[in-house]
């Protein structure tokens, strides 16, 4: 057979098996910062209204401070656990974007110039929908 | 019920989904939404920013397990990620304007369908025959590791799986799964790429859909840090627990009884928006 495949190498030696290698321990990385952050957020959220009662049943949306990433940190800053809570989940949410651009960056570097603009065109569409929450 | 036995109560709940999802390959996130909306009467709206935040969770941190195995094709993965990134924005925005009781109704549907789905087997290998033009200049053909030594696959049917794909995005951004189940289905019947190539490749396209949804639930209020953090933690480790089983458990049975679940829930959700209590 001689249809082309993409475990070939190419002229850099950078191969697809390296960038999944690199792209695993990133997410994993990631993953494990954002757990350990809302782990912290919880912590002080339920030591402060840990007895008040709990309702989930009427949506209300989440106040404007929690919905766009400036507000976030600086609440977080403050010491809110639910901001910090908030912070935790922006970064698991940046963790797939990161993986977008490490990919975009693999093909560079194997010099595959129509999949690198796959992943920036993919990037464009991740970039414009967290838009809306300020980032 | 105070915060901190709801907390403990979902976390115990989103643990039990993420484990069995991840043991049976179904996916937590399918039951996590009907969960929370009919056991803990939780506005179905913050239910699905809940879901999305932990499907981003278990497809990020199973990742690096998928990776070791080497059958996941991130070309494959790359370009389907236009239509399913584009299909998770519209259906991201659709679910501002529908009412809950259609989003109800559609996720009913849906767990119908994954229940269906899963109690037919697939095919692991295809006999092969011609490449797929397109395919080919797509370069998405590969090779996989096999029993026999690595095989190589071909790729076809390029734009039907570039359509289904762009369904799959948009029923994960109005419904907050993974809906890795029609994937699956693009990837493995459509496109007909093995099995295991298909499923690694759908965990690497699964977060990055659900990160383009996210993004808008976020901006629009409903994601609840509250409410999102014990389904996220209890997920991301039930289902971390869940790929350690997978190896040395027979889930021929396990599967049949997750895939009986959620074919009820299916049914209670129809109900339940049916009448108009969703």
């Amino acid at each position: 057979m001689n249809c082309e495949t993409n475990r070939v190498q190419t002229g850099t030696g950078w191969t697809d098996e390296k960038t999944e290698a690199l792209v695993g321990q990133l997410l994993r990385w990631g993953v494990t910062c954002a757990a350990v952050i809302v782990m912290a957020g919880a912590a002080v959220y339920l030591v402060r209204h840990g007895l008040q009662p709990a309702n989930y049943r009427v949506f209300g949306g989440e106040p404007s401070d929690l919905r766009e990433w400036r507000g976030i940190i600086h609440e977080a800053l403050h010491g809110r656990g639910r901001a910090i809570i908030q912070f935790g989940l922006l970064v698991l949410l940046l963790t797939p974007v990161a993986r977008v651009l490490f990919a975009a960056f693999a093909f560079v570097m194997e010099r595959d110039w129509f999949y690198f603009g796959v992943s920036i065109f993919v990037f464009l569409v991740l970039f414009y929908s967290m838009a809306g929450s300020g980032l | 019920m105070n915060n901190l036995e709801f907390t403990a109560l979902v976390g115990a709940g989103a643990f039990g989904a993420g484990f069995l999802g991840a043991l049976t390959g179904l996916g937590g996130g399918v039951v996590l939404v009907p969960l929370l909306t009919l056991l803990f009467h939780v506005d179905i709206r913050y239910a699905v920013g809940a879901s999305l935040v932990s499907v981003i969770a278990t497809s990020s941190g199973a990742a690096a397990a998928y990776v070791r195995e080497g059958f996941s094709n991130i070309r494959i993965g790359m370009f389907l990620e236009i239509a399913t990134t584009l299909g998770a924005l519209f259906g991201a925005f659709l679910a501002v304007v529908v009412s809950t009781k259609s989003i109800g109704l559609v996720f009913g549907g849906m767990l119908l369908y994954s229940a269906y789905l899963s109690t037919r087997p697939h095919k692991d290998t295809y006999t092969d025959d011609e490449p797929d033009p397109l395919a080919t200049k797509l370069k998405m053909n590969g090779v996989y590791p096999s029993l026999t030594g690595p095989r190589e696959y071909h790729v076809h049917r390029v734009p039907l799986g570039f359509g289904l794909m762009f369904g799959a995005g948009a029923l994960s951004g109005l419904l907050g799964i993974g809906s890795g189940a029609v994937k699956v289905l693009a990837l493995d019947q459509a496109m007909r790429i093995p099995f295991k190539v298909s499923t690694t490749t759908s965990n690497f396209m699964i977060g990055v859909t659900a990160a383009a949804s996210a993004g808008v639930y976020l901006s629009r209020g409903y994601i609840d840090p509250a409410m999102s953090m014990p389904v996220m933690l209890g997920v991301l480790a039930g289902s971390l627990l869940g790929a350690k089983f997978l190896v040395k458990t027979e889930t021929r049975k396990l599967r049949f009884v997750f895939a009986a679940v959620i074919a009820l829930l299916g049914v209670e959700m129809l109900y339940q928006a049916a009448s108009g209590k969703i």
